[in-house]
């Protein structure tokens, strides 16, 4: 075994190391100068990121190591990376206003960002398994950050019931897929199913339950229930943090999962896949119409979402096919990690320290009392709809061409279908801001409007000029495919 | 590679810089924008001048064209590809017309928020125009769509009572059929590679079952933006909660955009499905041009009036469209130039009674000749050209379009154009009607007696028009000279496809 074999888990040993001398470094952090804590978490971010780049390109790591470092893998751990560096950013102002500022929300934060970043490279269940759980117990406790809030506490509850169920999924079908092709190594499992020495129908069954534990992740229909109720108990911040993570991870690994491990059954996954997402991109977008809060609003959002990128996984099952389904996924990845971010930063921003602040309703005169935030706002929205020139139309864009290619036409036309009934509730909201008066009670920090403003101009940056980044994301869709 | 001078790029991004200008203004300076303004829309037109002065009339192919790579990735590319033709050049001097009479008629029409009112126009004004410029069916797209968000927010802010639901409703109808033309957009480069236009065209080759469906998903988009009936409902709507310079542009170039999306998309890619689909379509112009007039006649409300007759002569637009010959399409693209001009000064003249009435009830009127001649006698001009008195714009186009679907062979019947000509008659049934209500009669009502003439910004806004309504109604060979070869290269290849069907 080479040195080199060992590249792809610097990052994430990075990362989990930091943290660990961070827990230790913030006992001598005095209590009101825990920015410091923020500061130092920033940098192990950056530290792995630069990490990240520095091996991108590097095709290290072969089909039956643990991990691969591959173009992809480093593609989906940039966008974690960002990410979180800016939910750092988010959380700042927010967890000290509301008075649930302790040193451990940062450390739990880079736990589990090691995590989702074991997650993106994975080449074996068992590193899935383990991925998961690092990401998701560190947001079990997140989730219930805000104790003694009730609501904190119950939408951690409800979160960690929920998980431990899907992960005792996860287990139980990489024990099938062991006990029917005696490797957990994803590509050696193919590789058994495709010399015929597998028990087939039992790895049909591992197979489904794998997507079954990986979708409760992503959220999507029909294992979604968990969102809203999360999502609106949890702290704002961690909620921006989540629906970035979780899912740009939960993607991660299901795409390379299901093409990895499974091609040999793609018929069948790629047929519950089209009915997932089907299902999904309807009643996300329908439920979240009915919504008066913007946090549960955006929660259905984001399940509705996670369906358009679940279009990508049947289109992945066609071999032709395979590495342009990857890059527009990652694409839309990118695409919704940028406005997500930027659209919770100003629910932070209008969310009052005493809860309250986020109904649709409390945007009202938002667009006479604060121009640029409101202006911010509306790119979100008409990118999360996808409407030019924001990055959300080329990342809708170059994921239906891709739906189309693969023949799945009528799941396209779901596809644009749903995304009307989406743009009535963003465009609630915009109507809030700019054609009703009110006089929202607004938060300006430096941070968030950095933050904010930096995601916007990337939505629209990327809206019109986004050559380089997708030219990237092609590249990186066909350098990924080990043998 | 861009070719010598980039005058359709100027044109384009004028308003655009303009915008962003605006957008550095002080807010308190609210005369300095509106000034600005203006000056943007003038010197935008004045670059459009430019734009005819280098067209070559007798050309029937793009010309300055513009052209370079902006988004390639893997084996498909998009592009940067402006050029203009005999097809669009009249559209784009009809917006560059348009925006700074608009602006001036907004100069007291709004006082609140005019830094963000300006700018939403101004960035309304490029996306109308990339959208009449564009040939990359991609930026096309980008551009139609972009065109959606300033107007929603000129409707939703600045909008009568019911604005709010009117932008809402105005959006989702647009954005309903503009998504399936996107579906096509993609299928079509995803077979070709290219979303360029003229080379989609050049490539021929879609198979007849394919061109119909990518004809009916380009025309979900088109139709409703138009509108044609059944689709229309949005439309009165939006106009009747507008202000008014946003009806002006709704009616005079927005509403084009439909039509002229026909013209450029649908004729040259799907010739096939044109030719079965033509009398379909005429038979919804056909009932649009009836249903439209039917219901302005017992309008009340004088800008509902103008709304819905806006669908009837759109009507004629469409009916001139696919007779798929050159009498046809020449005249349709005319009368897309009289109804914005007419449509255009009528929205106006409702808006300059309404700034000082506040009202637009027809029973809140009479006698109006009496105190206000001057606003009384353009208004007829403009009432006469909309209904198509002869020597006016409207007889031309409205008769060109006649003369197109009588003889036309892709309609197969003389009947299309037998009972749009009833929508003539009725035309000037609902509009006389409306125009004795306003201005004959007794001058009963007190709140009318004091109503002031027109001022000079007033006169200087509809001048402009009455003087092109004259101009095209007595000489209009200059305006089919711009578009005859074109119009008579696009027609030519009905002759081929028809042949192809049989």
């Amino acid at each position: 075994m080479a040195l080199g074999e060992f590249a792809p888990i610097v990052p994430v040993g990075l990362l989990a190391a930091w943290a660990c001398c961070l827990l230790i470094v913030d006992l001598f952090v005095p209590p009101n100068r825990r920015g410091i804590t923020a500061g130092l978490a920033a940098m192990a971010i950056v530290t792995a990121l630069v990490a990240v780049v520095a091996l991108a390109g590097r095709q290290v790591g072969s089909p039956d190591s643990m991990v691969v470092g591959d173009g992809s893998g480093a593609f989906f751990q940039a966008i974690l990376l960002v990410g979180a560096l800016f939910s750092v950013a988010l959380a700042f102002d927010y967890i000290r206003r509301t008075g649930i500022e302790r040193g451990e929300y940062y450390i739990l934060l880079l736990f589990s960002l090691s995590g989702m970043l074991l997650l993106a490279i994975a080449s074996d269940l068992v590193i899935v398994f383990l991925g998961l759980e690092l990401l998701s117990i560190p947001l079990y406790v997140l989730a219930g950050f805000a104790l003694p809030k009730a609501d904190s506490e119950e939408s951690a509850l409800k979160y960690f019931l929920l998980g431990a169920f899907s992960s005792s999924f996860l287990v139980f079908g990489i024990a099938l897929a062991y006990g029917s092709t005696g490797t957990t190594n994803l590509y050696g499992i193919a590789h058994q199913a495709s010399s015929g020495q597998a028990d087939m129908p039992l790895l049909l069954v591992a197979s489904l339950m794998v997507l079954v534990s990986l979708a409760f992740k992503v959220a999507v229909v029909p294992f979604h229930m968990w969102t809203p109720d999360v999502y609106q108990g949890a702290p704002t911040s961690v909620v921006a943090f989540m629906t970035v993570g979780s899912k740009v991870a939960g993607f991660a690994v299901l795409l390379r999962v299901l093409t990895g491990a499974f091609p040999a059954l793609s018929p069948y996954w790629s047929q519950v896949a089209v009915g997932i997402a089907a299902v999904t991109m309807v009643w996300g977008n329908v439920a979240a119409v009915g919504q008066a809060s913007i946090k549960r609003m955006l929660a259905y959002s984001s399940i509705a979402h996670a369906g358009y990128v679940f279009m990508a996984i049947p289109a992945a099952a066609i071999p032709t096919l395979q590495s342009q389904a990857y890059s527009a996924a990652l694409f839309y990845l990118l695409a919704y990690s940028l406005t997500s971010l930027g659209a919770w930063g100003v629910v932070l921003a209008v969310e009052h320290a005493q809860g309250g602040g986020t109904g649709i309703e409390d945007y009202a005169g938002l667009g006479a009392r604060r121009p640029l935030l409101a202006a911010a706002m509306t790119v979100f929205m008409l990118s999360l709809t996808g409407v030019p020139p924001t990055v959300g139309f080329v990342a809708k864009f170059v994921l239906f061409q891709t739906v189309l290619d693969a023949r799945l036409t009528g799941l396209a036309l779901i596809g644009v279908l749903t995304t009307l009934v989406a743009a009535y509730y963003y465009l609630r909201v915009v109507v809030n801001m700019y054609m009703r008066s009110g006089l929202p009670d607004v938060r300006s920090e430096r941070w968030l409007n950095l933050t904010i403003g930096a995601m916007a101009v990337a939505v629209v940056l990327l809206g019109l000029l986004p050559q380089p980044i997708l030219r990237a994301a092609y590249q990186v869709g066909i350098a990924s495919f080990l043998p | 590679m861009l070719s010598s001078f980039p005058i359709l790029s100027l044109v384009t991004f004028t308003p655009l810089v303009g915008a962003v200008i605006v957008l550095l203004l002080p807010r308190e300076r609210s005369n300095l924008i509106r000034w600005f303004a203006l000056a943007v829309g003038l010197v935008t037109f004045g670059l459009s001048l430019v734009m005819l002065g280098m067209f070559d009339a007798s050309n029937p192919d793009l010309q300055l064209v513009e052209r370079a790579t902006w988004i390639q990735v893997g084996d498909w590319t998009i592009e940067y590809y402006l050029g203009v033709d005999g097809l669009s050049v009249l559209l784009v001097l009809l917006t560059t017309l348009l925006v700074p009479i608009s602006i001036l008629s907004a100069w007291r029409a709004v006082e609140e928020r005019v830094k963000e009112f300006m700018a939403f126009f101004l960035l309304l004004a490029m996306g109308m125009l990339g959208v009449f410029l564009a040939l990359d069916l991609f930026l096309f797209y980008v551009l139609w769509e972009f065109t959606l968000v300033p107007m929603y927010f000129l409707i939703g802010i600045w909008g009568g009572s019911r604005r709010m639901y009117a932008a809402v409703k105005f959006f989702l109808y647009t954005m309903a059929g503009s998504i399936l033309m996107l579906l096509a957009i993609i299928w079509l480069g995803l077979q070709a590679g290219t979303f360029s236009l003229p080379d989609l065209i050049a490539r021929g080759g879609i198979p007849a079952g394919a061109q119909f469906w990518l004809f009916l998903a380009f025309a979900a988009a088109f139709a409703i933006k138009v509108p044609m009936w059944p689709l229309h409902s949005w439309l009165p709507d939006a106009h009747v909660e507008a202000p008014t310079a946003g009806s002006v542009i709704l009616a005079g170039v927005l509403l084009k955009m439909g039509t002229y999306g026909f013209v450029r998309f649908n004729l040259p890619l799907f010739p096939q499905a044109s030719l079965q689909l033509a009398p379909w379509i005429a038979a919804l112009a056909v009932i649009g041009i009836l249903y439209g007039a039917a219901v302005s006649y017992p309008q009340r409300d004088v800008k509902k009036l103008v709304a819905y007759s806006s669908v009837s002569h759109l009507g004629f637009v469409m009916l001139g469209v696919f007779a798929l010959n050159p009498e046809g399409i020449s005249g349709g693209i005319l009368q897309m130039v009289n109804h914005g001009l007419s449509t255009g000064a009528l929205f106006l003249l409702v808006g300059m009674i309404y700034e000082r009435r506040h009202t637009r009830e027809m029973d809140a009127f009479g006698g109006l000749w009496k105190v206000m001649p001057l606003y009384a006698a353009l208004t007829l001009v403009v009432a006469l050209s909309s209904m198509g008195l002869p020597g006016l714009n409207g007889f031309v186009g409205e008769f060109t379009i006649l003369l197109g679907a009588f003889g036309s062979q892709a309609l197969g019947s003389p009947w299309f154009a037998g009972l749009a000509a009833l929508g003539v008659i009725l035309a000037a049934v609902y509009i006389l009607h409306m125009f004795q209500k306003l201005f004959l009669g007794p001058l009963d009502k007190e709140e009318n007696k004091k109503l002031a003439d027109i001022n000079w910004r007033e006169i200087a806004v509809l001048v402009p028009l009455v003087i092109l309504i004259f101009w095209i109604g007595l000489f209009p060979s200059p305006f089919f000279g711009l578009m005859e070869s074109s119009v008579g290269k696009l027609a030519a290849t009905f002759g081929a496809a028809a042949v192809a069907v049989r």
